[in-house]
């Protein structure tokens, strides 16, 4: 263990001798890695967004303008038979009248009317969420006699997730591609480091240090750059969500509305840091096993 | 301890630096081995550590055939040696005190323990006052103690010296063979070569005399191979 930590702080040392290099390779790892973290972040922003507009997906059935009380009563009673229904709730034209008073501030409007020009409506919510079964569900009750439209109304919402899937996948691949730059600057970092400690390892190989002994300080070293890149972009990522909200605050008080960005969970920060940490071992791994058996004196 | 039968090594591109070397050094013995550079003095050190392999023959080190020990036996074998480079193979990015900590880091000794290590090796050869130096500013003879202290800080049993006093004059000379001669006091086996034969006249021990790769004398042969200086007790270092 004391070994371990003197090890690390050999490591600590040396990185800190250059400085400079060491901290372009990590702000270099740092940016890479806050690209698709960072388009994440909106992502899991928009998902956020879509679930709170769409909530549970609603049909609306507005009636024809002639359906009498009988009419409405005997659509009552067979909506709430229906196997795939959780819940429908009676909306009369008087009290949609009043909603929309109440809710546009149209009063003035509205009171000029001569008559209610809304009919008659039941909000259903269904028992299933899949797009294909509401789908069905809705073109089912087009049908009835009573019924003047059904209208799905979180299709809009689905487009959009569609839309949000597509844009993970591109965060999937940007990752990707990224991940192996930051492989890549990691093992071109160790294969310069071994080139500058070639009379250590030549040294150490001869007076019986074992393979595990050589590779150790450049394992760790591959690790710690990594975590440290990985911090710069999750700081990287905070302030520039941070920057934003507060763009975010001025607009949101022109439209009096409530809004504003997540940063990144908990969870999600701990997965970017192993990741990072993770990629960076990896990177040095792989050039040790490369480098160290091509100077290898047998 | 250490048995030679028969060994050729050839280097590649055909340059023949050992030709059918056969020899036994016991337990415990101080051999010189000389000759003109390029008579195969270092190539005969480098088989025993298996730094080099023969083509030819076995190099038998401690019951081991270390000619033919896989690549991962090799750190455990080093271990047991103690080796003194021809050129020194000091490490310039850091201090006395850690150039000789270093074979001790390498096999993962108590830091306490290693601490007290190195200082007893640096006391051994007179370099405890320069132990924050850097190795550059020390003389020709101070980097050749610290190459010695550097090997003994394990305490091996066995001590390959190349060249030790190469490029030194007669006083420094006399010096290093001094500490030399206190490790054969103790029981440690010493293997050194030298091109030098000044330093050769007032001591007794056994020399193997080396010409192009062929032995051509061997100090002992007249008594009988391998019972040369009898073992005394205890093999580490005071």
């Amino acid at each position: 263990m004391r070994h371990a930590l003197s090890q690390i702080g050999g490591v600590l040392h040396r990185m800190f001798a250059s400085k400079l290099a060491g901290m372009l390779s990590i702000l270099v790892i740092g940016i890479a890695l806050s690209l698709p973290a960072g388009m994440y972040v909106m992502l899991q922003n928009a998902r956020g967004m879509v679930a709170q507009l769409s909530g549970t997906p609603q049909i609306s059935l507005f009636l024809k303008m002639d359906a009498s009380v009988d009419d409405v009563e005997k659509l009552r009673v067979q909506l709430a038979q229906h196997p795939s229904i959780s819940r429908a709730e009676f909306v009369s034209r008087n009290q949609a009248l009043q909603q929309l008073k109440e809710s546009t501030g149209l009063s003035d409007v509205i009171g000029g009317l001569k008559q209610n020009p809304l009919p008659d409506a039941f909000i259903i919510y269904p028992k299933s969420g899949v797009a294909k079964a509401l789908d069905e569900l809705k073109k089912e009750f087009a049908k009835l006699p009573t019924v003047e439209l059904a209208q799905l109304d979180s299709a809009w919402a689905y487009k959009l997730e569609a839309l949000l899937n597509f844009g993970r996948m591109a965060v999937l691949i940007l990752a990707g591609l990224l991940s192996v730059a930051l492989i890549a600057i990691t093992f071109n970092t160790i294969r310069l480091q071994i080139l500058t400690q070639r009379d250590e390892i030549d040294v150490a190989r001869l007076i019986g240090a074992t393979n595990g002994f050589i590779r150790r300080p450049f394992l760790y070293f591959g690790a710690i750059q990594g975590l440290l890149g990985g911090i710069m972009a999750w700081l990287i990522i905070t302030l520039g969500v941070m920057l934003l909200n507060w763009q975010l605050e001025e607009l949101s008080q022109l439209y009096t509305s409530q809004f504003s960005l997540h940063q990144l969970s908990a969870g999600d920060s701990l997965t970017l840091l192993l990741f990072s940490m993770y990629l960076g071992w990896l990177g040095a791994w792989l050039s040790v096993t490369r480098h160290l058996s091509q100077i290898d004196p047998h | 301890m250490i048995r030679f039968n028969q060994v050729n090594k050839r280097y590649p591109g055909g340059y023949q630096a050992l030709k059918n070397v056969s020899f036994e050094v016991a337990k415990g013995e101080m051999v010189f081995i000389t000759g003109h550079s390029g008579a195969g003095k270092s190539t005969l050190l480098k088989l025993i550590a298996a730094i080099e392999r023969p083509n030819l023959g076995s190099v038998i080190v401690n019951n081991q055939n270390v000619g033919v020990l896989k690549e991962r036996a090799l750190p455990y074998l080093r271990r047991n040696l103690g080796i003194i480079f021809q050129d020194h193979k000091l490490l310039f990015d850091r201090n006395v005190f850690d150039n000789v900590m270093l074979p001790l880091q390498i096999c993962g000794f108590d830091f306490r323990e290693s601490h007290k290590r190195v200082r007893a090796a640096l006391d051994k050869v007179g370099l405890l006052n320069r132990e924050k130096s850097n190795p550059i500013a020390l003389s020709g003879g101070e980097q050749q103690r610290l190459c010695i202290a550097r090997a003994i800080v394990n305490r091996p049993s066995i001590l390959l010296a190349d060249e030790p006093t190469g490029n030194l004059d007669t006083e420094y000379a006399h010096e290093i063979m001094a500490i030399f001669e206190s490790f054969h006091q103790v029981g440690v086996t010493l293997l050194i070569s030298t091109h030098d034969e000044s330093i050769l006249q007032d001591t007794d021990m056994r020399v193997l005399a080396l010409r192009q790769g062929e032995l051509l004398h061997d100090s002992s042969a007249t008594t009988s191979i391998g019972s040369g200086q009898p073992a005394s007790s205890g093999s580490e270092l005071a």
